[in-house]
């Protein structure tokens, strides 16, 4: 079950059992009205995440105060995050108030404020934006009206998502989608908010919290990268094997609109960037058909990056699916009509998102736009073209049989790496590659945009991107490396890498460019250190592998003994 | 009267994650520890749920004992 489907109870039980050995998440929360619930609420989902919340909430209505004075409380606790939560009904009280020929402003007056929050939080900023609310007093004509609340509220929401997309630290948790989801009456108990001042009703709370949580875990790696398919009744309607090609329901047939817009969605996600994989109890050749030759339907086998059909236990050929796409277990997501096969893999893979589709197909998506699994914290063009570079994958696994060298191997593939510090076009997938590498990644320091371009101008700091390009294709950016200057040596504040170009000497040729670069730059040594989380024990022996000695936890390299290591790949 | 009790023991119970707690008509806010201003707007959710009712807002403040809140669910009930 995912946090947005516990009850408050629930949640509230989470929260005590919150202890301080889980990784610790430090967050402000600031509201304009009674907050205690939401704050109960957002402890208990970050356990159910993983991390113990130190959560520190700003007396009631103290939001402009602790902003706007430098020495307040907000500051000295120094939040990794600032969730600011300022409500509709509080801005309507404001608007109540305001002189008929200045209520025009109000979008502007509130997005002013919210751009004097970003620029005073040094930190990351969570803003809830505004659920729409009509005081009915100008009718349908408030459309036309500049000065009706309604067309402020709006120009508001609006406002504010453009200035999200200026603002790399400001992100915004969609209130308003998510009263347009439940409605109002869902969200609001107009008696418990006259008597307790809380705007958001028990049963929004949980949603409010776990949307919250979403957001942050994403920053933090935690979002899904790949949906696995059931065919039969999941894509289509109906049982290819039996019902054959002609009378599958996609397209104008029985229910098949249904099946249709699903699969539009699924190809929307696709497009940008989630994996898609099928796994199928079916015979290969039957279950591919409908892709192949079905005027009606959406997705095709390009689309699909591992495709598995067969008659064994769909929970081995997820393992094996796993096995080809090289992705942790939790950031997939699995979608089949079968209760028991839902079950199987439940039970058998606990990691595996697997939501309990609705017996309607009908229904599939908008329970799944409720359950809003696919939250990212960053997009690059490189994400579109994920499909195809797992397919290349694919087919260089099978080159690779075709030789029994190694070397001959790695020779044929006639690699090349484009090595470049950070800059304006590369900045974006760097920061990515950062947030979503867990298994090769050092030290596991995560870098927002912001905090690279802060990292670019300090002169004690290297920041180095290396891509890869082969035969097959163009990997993109694949590794990075940020070095930092400690008197005569250079300290490798992190190291990640997609795990895509594993075995192909891409450690050994980032390490001949670090070694080049760190003596042009006058160091004498490379410092190395491995810091464990659950996912990297990929790179325990990294650093050992490539010849560096250990010195207590550290590990050093001595660049003027280091002779450059044979690889396979050239710098352009 | 006592079945409306009984039921809201139940929900009191699990409202506040005691088993422990055990109701009167007299029973209070003093009485129960974990009983606060802010458990209370749960228990109000809560109840209103159990019994398929909705209290209006002069209510929920109104009540000095349980036997005074029950009165008020059995007037939603008739």
């Amino acid at each position: 079950m995912t946090t947005k489907e516990l009850s408050f109870s629930e949640l509230k039980k989470l929260a005590k059992i919150s202890s301080p050995e889980m990784p610790l998440l430090k967050v402000a929360l600031l509201g304009d009205s009674a907050t205690q619930f939401l704050a109960t609420a957002l402890k208990g989902a970050a356990v159910q995440s993983g991390w113990c919340l130190d959560l520190w909430e700003a007396d009631f209505n103290q939001v402009e105060r602790q902003i706007l004075d430098g020495d307040s409380e907000l500051y000295h606790f120094d939040p990794e995050y600032v969730i600011v939560f300022q409500s509709t009904h509080k801005l309507l009280q404001k608007y109540n108030t305001m002189d008929g020929d200045k209520r025009a402003n109000l979008a502007q007056n509130r997005l002013d404020f919210v751009r004097e929050i970003v620029q005073r939080i040094p930190t990351r900023v969570i803003y809830f934006n505004y659920p729409e609310m009509d005081d009915s007093v100008w009718g349908s004509y408030a459309n036309k009206r500049n000065d009706s609340f309604l067309y402020q509220t709006r120009a508001l929401n609006f406002g504010l998502m453009q200035m999200a997309a200026e603002s790399p630290n400001l992100w915004i948790y969609d209130l308003s989608q998510l009263q347009a989801k439940w409605g109002r009456n869902m969200l609001f108990q107009a008696s418990v908010y006259v008597n307790s001042d809380m705007l958001l009703s028990l049963e929004a709370i949980p949603r409010v919290a776990g949307g919250v949580i979403d957001i942050i875990a994403a920053q933090k790696a935690k979002f899904k990268k790949c949906l696995i398919l059931d065919l039969d009744n999941t894509l289509w309607g109906g049982i290819i094997g039996d019902d054959g090609l002609e009378n599958i329901q996609i397209g104008a047939l029985g229910i098949g609109k249904a099946f249709t817009e699903f699969q539009y969605w699924i190809k929307k996600l696709q497009q940008r960037g989630i994996i898609l994989a099928v796994c199928s109890k079916n015979n290969e050749e039957t279950a591919k058909a409908p892709f192949e030759q079905h005027p009606d339907m959406v997705l095709r086998l390009s689309d699909i990056a591992v495709f598995v059909a067969n008659w064994q236990n769909k929970a081995d050929n997820i393992r094996q699916i796993q096995a080809i796409l090289n992705i942790g277990f939790d950031s997939m997501v699995f979608l089949d009509d079968n209760p028991v096969e839902r079950a199987v893999v439940r039970q058998e893979l606990p990691e595996i998102c697997v939501p309990e589709l609705p017996e309607d197909p009908a229904e599939y998506l908008e329970y799944l736009y409720g359950l809003n699994l696919f939250e990212v914290a960053s997009y690059d063009n490189a994400d579109a073209d994920r499909t195809r570079q797992y397919q290349t994958e694919a087919l260089r696994v099978q080159t690779q049989h075709a030789f029994t060298n190694e070397a001959d191997f790695l020779a044929s593939l006639a690699m090349y790496s484009k090595v470049e510090a950070l800059n304006g076009f590369n900045l974006p997938r760097i920061a990515q590659l950062s947030q979503r590498s867990n298994q090769f990644n050092l030290r596991t320091q995560r870098y927002t945009e912001q905090d690279l371009i802060s990292l670019q101008r300090d002169s004690d700091t290297r920041i180095i991107s290396f891509t890869l390009t082969d035969k097959f294709g163009d990997n993109g950016l694949v590794a990075v490396v940020v070095l930092k200057a400690q008197g005569k040596q250079a300290f490798i504040e992190n190291w990640f890498m997609s795990c895509r170009v594993l075995k192909r000497g891409m450690e050994q040729f980032c390490l001949n460019v670090l070694v080049q670069e760190a003596l042009d730059w006058g160091r004498e040594a490379l410092i190395g250190e491995f810091l464990p989380t659950p996912k990297n024990a990929l790179v325990k022996d990294h650093y050992a592998q490539l010849g560096f000695v250990a010195e207590g936890s550290l590990w050093k390299l001595d660049l003027k003994t280091y002779s450059p290591a044979h690889v396979f790949i050239t710098r352009r | 009267m006592e079945e409306i009790i009984a039921k809201l023991q139940t929900v009191f119970r699990d409202v506040l994650d005691n088993d422990e707690i055990i109701l009167s008509a007299s029973s209070s806010a003093e009485d129960i520890e974990e009983w606060d201003s802010l458990s209370h707007i749960q228990l109000i959710v809560a109840v209103e749920k159990a019994f398929k009712i909705r209290f209006n807002s002069k209510e929920i403040l109104s009540w000095k004992n349980v036997g005074e809140m029950t009165q008020s669910i059995q007037n939603h009930l008739s």
